[in-house]
C-alpha cells in the first residue's frame, strides 16, 4: 500500500492537502467544542439568565442564577401561587460565547480605558512587546556568546554551566520581589524577569547546540590553517547558526510565558494588566480576546521567523535558493527583457 | 585448483626498479621516527601504534593499508597534527610537527565541506585563513576547481553535489593551500564501486599534474596497488608495520594493469599479510531450512 494513502505511517510525511487540513482542524476542533458548549442548550449551561423576575424579590433582569436556585425559587412561587420567574439556560460569566469574544476582539481596541490616563489595549500590547523585546534581546546578547564559548572551550563549560544549571531550577518569578527592590517598580524589573527566565536556559541550550556541530568540520578547518579565533568565527558560528535560530524561536516562546508574571510585579502593566483589569470588571470576553491576541502575536512571529529562516539559510534545503538570489535573478531577467524590448523598439 | 604462476613482486622490471632508485634520491618530506601511540582509557591502555618508522620522499605516493582497527586513522591523525604521539617523533622537512597546519592538507573519509559555503568559498577557505587576499584566493580557487573538473559547480552548495564531487572539492580545498604533503584517510570509502574507480583515476590524473607528495589510507587492496609507489602494510594489536612494499608497476598507471602478473603478485602478498589463512576446520552442520520441507532446494 502506498504509504501516502495512510493517515498513520511511521515517519512518513502526509500529503500536503492532508497536512493543511489537519492544521485547520487543530484550530476548528477546540472552536467547535467551545461553540457546542456555548450554543447547544443543555450541553452544559449550569446557570439561568433571568429575563423576567416574576415575584422573586431579589432577582433582577439579566442576573445569572444557578439553575438549582432558580428552580427552587420557582417552586416556592408556584406553591405560594405567585408569578414565576422566566429565564434562559446560560453559561457562567467566565465562559462567554465565541461570537461575543470575536466582537470583543474588535471592540476591545475601540473601548476607551475605564479610567482616564490608563492605556488603551493597543498601548498595553505594545508595552508588553517592548518588555519581551528588551528582555529577550538582553538575554540573547549575553546568552548566545556565552553559550558558544561553553560549547567551544571546556574551560567556560566547566566554570559556567554548573552554576547556570543551578540557577535555572529557580523559577524566574521567585526573583520578582528582589528585582523590584533592586530596580524599582517600573519596566526594569519586568525586563529582568524575562531576562532571568530565558538567559540561563539559553546558555545551556546554545552550549549544547554548539557541541553538536560535527567535530570533523573543525578539524578540517584546523588542517586548512584556521586558528582558534577563525574557527569560532568562520566555522562554529556559521555552522550552528541555523540551529541557533531555531533555538531562539523556541526560547522566545518561553519569554512570553514569563511575561504574564513579569508584568504583575511592581506597577502592573501591559497586556496582563489589561487582562486583570478586565477580569476585575468581569469583562471576561475581553480577557479571552486578550489571551487570543497573545496567541496570535506569538504564532505569527514564529511563522514569520520560520519563513525568514528558510530564506536566510539557503544551504539548509537543497531545492530552495535564497530569496535574495531569487530576487536578483528576477530583476536580472526583467531588466534583460526590458533591454530586449527597447532594442526591438529602436 | 592450479595456482597462477606469478612473478616475484620484489623483482620488478629494471625500468621500474630504476624509478625506485630515483625516488630514493629525492629529499625526504616526512620522516616518521619510531612513532607510538597509547590511548589511556578507563579500562586499561590500548596500544594503537607501536614503533612506526618510515620515510616519505618528495612526490611519492604512499598507501597505508591494514585491517580494520589497526590504527590507520590514528596514524594519519597524528601526521595531520590532530592527535599527538605518545612516543617517537615526526619530522616534516626535518622540522618537528606541532599541531595541525596548512602544510599538511587532509581529506577525510566523511564529507567535511562547510555546508554554508559554496564550492568556491570552500576552496578559498584555507587561502583566506592563511592570510591571502580575497581576489587572489578566488583566482586560485577557481583554478583548483577547474583542475578537479567542477568548474560548472563553483557556485553550488555542497548539498547539491554527489559524494564523489564532494570529495573532489575536498581535494581541491586541501591542495589550494599548497601543502607539503596531502593526507587522505579512506577518502573514497563511502563511495560506490563505480564512482570509486572514477575517483581513483581522477586522483592519479591530479597527482600527475600537481607536484604533491601523498599519503593515502585505504583498506582496498586494488586501490592501494593501483595508486601507490609504495604500500605500507600495517598489522593489528598493536598497530605495527608488517612490510613496506614497492609496487612493481610502471607509471602512468592504467586500469589494464589490474590483470598484470605483477599486480596480482603484489595483491597476493598483501592478501597473505592482512588475511592470514584460517584453518578450515568448521564442522559441517545440517542445513537449516527456512521453508516447509518438500520443495527441492538442491
Ligand atoms: N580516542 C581513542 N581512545 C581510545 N582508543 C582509541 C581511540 N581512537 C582509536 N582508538 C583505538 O585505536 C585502535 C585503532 O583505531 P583506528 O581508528 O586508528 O583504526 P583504523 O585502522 O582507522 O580502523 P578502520 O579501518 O576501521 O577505520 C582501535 O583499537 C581503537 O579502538
Ligand atoms: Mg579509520
Amino acid at each position: 500500500m502506498n504509504p501516502h494513502t495512510k493517515w498513520f505511517a511511521i515517519r512518513q510525511e502526509l500529503p500536503k492537502k492532508r497536512s493543511i487540513l489537519l492544521g485547520i482542524l487543530a484550530f476548528l476542533l477546540p472552536l467547535a467544542i467551545w461553540s457546542a458548549v456555548s450554543y447547544v442548550p443543555g450541553m452544559w449551561h449550569p446557570m439561568v439568565r433571568v429575563s423576567d423576575v416574576g415575584h422573586v424579590d431579589y432577582f433582577q433582569v439579566g442576573m445569572l442564577v444557578e439553575r438549582e436556585v432558580f428552580d427552587d425559587e420557582n417552586k416556592y412561587m408556584q406553591e405560594a401561587g405567585k408569578k414565576q420567574a422566566i429565564g434562559e439556560p446560560s453559561n457562567p460569566i467566565y465562559l462567554p460565547a465565541p461570537h461575543i469574544v470575536v466582537k470583543a476582539l474588535i471592540t476591545a481596541f475601540q473601548t476607551e480605558p475605564i479610567r482616564r490616563g490608563e492605556p488603551w489595549l493597543h498601548e498595553s500590547i505594545f508595552h508588553s512587546v517592548q518588555v519581551i523585546f528588551y528582555g529577550f534581546m538582553l538575554s540573547a546578547i549575553f546568552g548566545v556568546p556565552l553559550g558558544i564559548l561553553c560549547g567551544t572551550f571546556a574551560f567556560f563549560s566547566r566554570i559556567i554551566e554548573p552554576f547556570v544549571d543551578f540557577i535555572r531550577y529557580m523559577p524566574a518569578p521567585a526573583f520578582g520581589a528582589l528585582m523590584v527592590a533592586f530596580l524599582g517598580i517600573n519596566d526594569a524589573p519586568k525586563v529582568a524577569i524575562i531576562f532571568i527566565g530565558t538567559f540561563f536556559q539559553m546558555v545551556l541550550v546554545v552550549g549544547n547546540t554548539t557541541r553538536q556541530l560535527d567535530g570533523a568540520l573543525i578539524e578540517a578547518a584546523q588542517t586548512l590553517g584556521a586558528n582558534a579565533k577563525n574557527i569560532v568565527s568562520h566555522v562554529i558560528i556559521p555552522g550552528i547558526v541555523p540551529n541557533l535560530y531555531r533555538d531562539m524561536r523556541i526560547l522566545l516562546g518561553w519569554a512570553w510565558t514569563y511575561l504574564i508574571v513579569a508584568e504583575l510585579i511592581g506597577a502592573s502593566s501591559g497586556i496582563s494588566w489589561f487582562i486583570n483589569q478586565q477580569a476585575k470588571y468581569r469583562n471576561y470576553e475581553n480577557v479571552f480576546a486578550a489571551i487570543i491576541i497573545i496567541g496570535i502575536i506569538g504564532l505569527s512571529t514564529d511563522i514569520f521567523l520560520s519563513w525568514i529562516g528558510k530564506h536566510i539559510f539557503p544551504w539548509e534545503n537543497r531545492s530552495k535558493s535564497s530569496i535574495f538570489v531569487r530576487i536578483t535573478q528576477f530583476i536580472k531577467m526583467q531588466s534583460a527583457k526590458l533591454r530586449e524590448q527597447s532594442a526591438n523598439a529602436s | 585448483m592450479n595456482k597462477l604462476q606469478l612473478p616475484d613482486y620484489k623483482t620488478p622490471d629494471p625500468e621500474v626498479a630504476a624509478r625506485f632508485d630515483r625516488i630514493q634520491q629525492r629529499s625526504v618530506v616526512l620522516n616518521v621516527d619510531h612513532l607510538g601511540k597509547v590511548f589511556s582509557g578507563g579500562d586499561g591502555d590500548i596500544t594503537a601504534l607501536q614503533d612506526i618508522c618510515f620515510k616519505v620522499h618528495r612526490r611519492e605516493f604512499i598507501c597505508v593499508i591494514g585491517p580494520s582497527g589497526c590504527g590507520k586513522s590514528t596514524l594519519i591523525r597524528i601526521l595531520a597534527g590532530l592527535d599527538y604521539p605518545t612516543s617517537g617523533q615526526l619530522l616534516l622537512d626535518d622540522e618537528p610537527v606541532e599541531g595541525p597546519s596548512p602544510d599538511r592538507g587532509m581529506v577525510f573519509q566523511g564529507y567535511t565541506l562547510f555546508p554554508w559555503l559554496t564550492v568556491k568559498k570552500n576552496v578559498m577557505f584555507g587561502l583566506r585563513m592563511t592570510g591571502h587576499g580575497k581576489n587572489f584566493a578566488e583566482q586560485e580557487a577557481l583554478q583548483w576547481i577547474d583542475l578537479v573538473g567542477l568548474g560548472k559547480f563553483a557556485n553550488a552548495y555542497p548539498q547539491e553535489l554527489s559524494g564523489g564531487m564532494k570529495q573532489r572539492v575536498a581535494i581541491a580545498r586541501a591542495l589550494a593551500n599548497k601543502p607539503r604533503i596531502l593526507l587522505m584517510d579512506e577518502p573514497f570509502g563511502a563511495l560506490d564501486a563505480q564512482t570509486r574507480a572514477q575517483m581513483q583515476s581522477y586522483l592519479l590524473q591530479i597527482w600527475r599534474n600537481v607536484d604533491i607528495t601523498t599519503l593515502f589510507i585505504t583498506h582496498d587492496l586494488d586501490e592501494a596497488i593501483y595508486l601507490a609507489d609504495r604500500i605500507i602494510v600495517l598489522g593489528a594489536h598493536p598497530g605495527h608495520i608488517q612490510e613496506i612494499i614497492n609496487v612493481p608497476l610502471p607509471r602512468p598507471r592504467s586500469t589494464d594493469q589490474f590483470l598484470d602478473p605483477y599486480f596480482l603478485a603484489t595483491k597476493q602478498r598483501i592478501e597473505e599479510l592482512i588475511h592470514p589463512p584460517v584453518e578450515d576446520e568448521q564442522e559441517i552442520l545440517p542445513m537449516i531450512r527456512m521453508t516447509q520441507s518438500g520443495d527441492d532446494i538442491l
